[in-house]
């Protein structure tokens, strides 16, 4: 099974500029390359790939493929995917890998059904075996009650890696690498479907996912109206207001506040959950913040597993003297 | 318009269950819970039979085959989808269907399938099945049979020869039309699903099921050789020690829990 060499990380760009997930899964590239002895190549895709190629090379990459077609200017699922299909197929890596991101979803499981192989689907922590080749991934599964730990039997290997798991390494504009052209020949009948229009739905203020401080409320909130009270304390902390899902499912607040397995994954320093349970697929978007706080009536709660502090109680009650206190040291 | 309609059913171990239920065969590294605890059919694919009946309702000549496969089915669970309205259900069993780990293996199944029925104009499945949430065996399904394929759709309509999909984007929804025959996966953001009626009830138990082993699908050697080994399989261990805020009352741990964190640094 240990046919092929290298890793190849399949990369996304964003404002030309490496994507903050691809920096990511640079980092785990990187050490697995290195635990083979082998190159860590990147592939980057479109026209404006300068910028992206250079902070690929200061970030690890010893290889850069700059995918090109006229077609590929913006990102449309099966131009990529053909794109990427023709890159592994004629370089040949051992490894792939690819960032579990709003595209890596689509890109990763696909890719692998075009290439025949399996797929490692949404992994905390991929390694190699050095002595056979074999690239294992932990990936969490019923929905973070367990984990897997899987390998994929035919090469290339391919995973999904969960995004803000690794952190991306110091750049160093000094390391060298080079940057392959790689033209590819695609054909507008590929493409399947268009996206025609989009509607944003996010809160105003800092974006939930590069927040540092995150206040959540949950279904034993009651209503829609509370999460007013929970914005003041976020805008007091400087924070971003995030839900469960038995909120987002009540229509309490846009889906885009939905933090968790099937929401979005957040790492801030601080998280504050307010009458929520702790179910696990909650806690597969949040288990990687600093320290969670949690409020909640029921002593029994999973999040009091989880969390740091906490306190047994009423919301209403706990959380209006909080705001204030909170108000108050702000203010000093 | 008429068109024929594919919902791909997973049953699954009820995530809802009680944490105490769910245990880990470590030897056969795999989850079993009591008996006392029925599966159900993945909440995602509830979501995608909803969809399903959404369209039915909405125009004339539609039909909602409901397929499943697995090793082995609580019937009146893989029933629910034809209590809500869906037309017919297909089960593929056999003990080697079982696999949850191989989404490879699963895709091959449904895709041969859905070719035994002659193919349809669209097929809606659930984002991820919550057990081994994969999120994979559709979009291998739409690989594999070469139709277009768009995923986590929170509204799905047919136009004329096409699909429109409201498609969940992290800060809202994008509007993604595909051509026909399609593959759309659907998430919770769809609304909730249907209740059966007492009347949809009544026509489901009349019906029976379509039951396909092994033998009844083509598949070659190759298409069934597993993609994943599995290695382990356990629970993670929190270590976290909760520290708990007392206070006088609970406006006063509220007050405790703000200097807390400032006497920590949180802000
Ligand atoms: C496949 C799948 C994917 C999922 N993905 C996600 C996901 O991405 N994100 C997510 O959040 N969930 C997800 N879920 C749902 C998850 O399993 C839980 O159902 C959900 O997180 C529960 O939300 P909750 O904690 O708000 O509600 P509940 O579990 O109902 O908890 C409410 C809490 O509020 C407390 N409470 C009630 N009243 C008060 C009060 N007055 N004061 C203080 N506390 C009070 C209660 O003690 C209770 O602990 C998913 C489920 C599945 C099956
Ligand atoms: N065994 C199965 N039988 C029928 N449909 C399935 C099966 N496994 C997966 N699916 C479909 O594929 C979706 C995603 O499943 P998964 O890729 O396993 O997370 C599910 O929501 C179902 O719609």
């Amino acid at each position: 099974m240990a046919e092929g060499n290298g890793v190849l990380i399949i990369g996304e760009t964003q404002a030309d500029e490496l994507s903050l997930a691809s920096q990511e899964i640079l980092a785990a590239g990187r050490k697995i390359a290195d635990d083979l002895g082998q190159e860590l190549a990147v592939a980057v895709f479109g026209s404006a790939v300068d910028a992206p190629a250079r902070q690929a090379v200061a970030q690890g990459a010893d290889r850069v493929y700059s995918v090109t077609s006229p077609l590929l200017a913006e990102f449309q699922v099966e131009l990529y995917l053909a794109a990427a299909d023709i890159l592994c197929r004629e370089t040949g890596p051992a490894i792939v890998l690819v960032a579990r991101t709003n595209q890596g979803r689509e890109v990763a499981p696909r890719l692998a059904f075009r290439l025949g192989v399996g797929l490692a689907q949404d992994c905390l922590e991929v390694s190699v075996d050095t002595a056979t080749g074999t690239l294992l991934a932990n990936r969490p599964v019923y929905g973070g009650n367990a984990v897997a730990v899987v390998s994929c039997n035919q090469s290339p290997q391919v995973a999904a890696v969960r995004p803000k798991v690794y952190v991306p390494l110091e750049p160093d504009q000094s390391r060298q690498g080079e940057v392959v052209s790689f033209p590819v020949d695609l054909d507008e009948s590929m493409v399947r479907s268009r996206v025609i229009e989009v509607v944003k739905e996010e809160a105003e203020g800092v974006k939930l996912e590069d927040a540092s401080i995150v206040v959540s409320g949950g279904r034993g909130l009651g209503g829609p109206e509370p999460f007013a009270k929970l914005e003041e304390l976020a805008k007091l902390l400087g924070g971003a207001v995030g839900a469960s899902r038995a909120a987002v499912d009540s229509g309490w607040v846009p889906a885009s506040y939905q933090v968790g397995l099937t929401g979005k994954t957040i790492t801030p320093d601080l998280y504050i959950t307010i009458a929520i349970s702790g179910a696990s697929q909650h806690m597969a978007g949040c288990s990687g913040s600093k320290a969670i706080v949690a409020i909640n009536k029921d002593a029994e709660a999973n999040i009091f597993r989880e969390a740091r502090y906490g306190v047994v109680g009423d919301w209403e009650k706990v959380l209006a003297a909080m705001t204030e206190t909170v108000r108050e040291l702000v203010q000093e | 318009m008429p068109a024929k309609i594919a919902v791909l059913a997973k049953q699954v171990i009820d995530p809802e269950m009680p944490m105490a239920a769910f245990q880990i065969d470590a030897n056969a590294k795999r989850v079993f819970t009591p008996p006392n605890i029925p599966p159900v059919v993945n909440g995602f694919d509830e979501n995608a039979v909803e969809a399903a009946l959404q369209i039915k309702d909405s125009q004339q000549d539609v039909t909602v085959t409901v397929i499943s496969s697995g090793a082995e089915f609580a019937l009146d669970v893989m029933k629910k989808p034809l209590s809500m309205g869906a037309d017919e259900l297909v089960l593929l069993q056999d003990e080697s269907f079982g696999n949850p780990v191989d989404s490879f293996q699963t895709a091959q199944l449904l895709a041969s399938a859905i070719r035994k029925l002659g193919g349809f104009d669209l097929i809606i499945c659930g984002r991820q099945a919550s057990d081994w949430d994969n999120a994979q065996v559709p979009l291998g399904v739409a690989e594999l049979l070469d139709v277009s394929c768009v995923a986590l759709g929170k509204k799905v309509e047919l136009k004329d020869d096409k699909v429109v999909v409201e498609r969940l984007i992290p800060d809202g929804y994008e509007v993604v039309e595909a051509s026909l025959p399609a593959l759309v996966t659907v998430s919770n953001e769809l609304g909730q699903p249907r209740y059966p009626t007492l009347r949809g009830i009544m026509a489901a138990t009349r019906k029976r099921p379509t039951i396909w082993s092994a033998s009844d699908l083509e598949m070659d050697g190759g298409e069934l050789e597993p993609r994943l080994t599995l290695h382990d399989l356990f629970v993670p261990v929190s270590n976290t020690e909760c520290e708990i805020i007392e206070g006088d009352d609970e406006q006063d741990a509220g007050r405790k829990l703000a200097l807390k964190l400032r006497e920590e640094k949180f802000f």
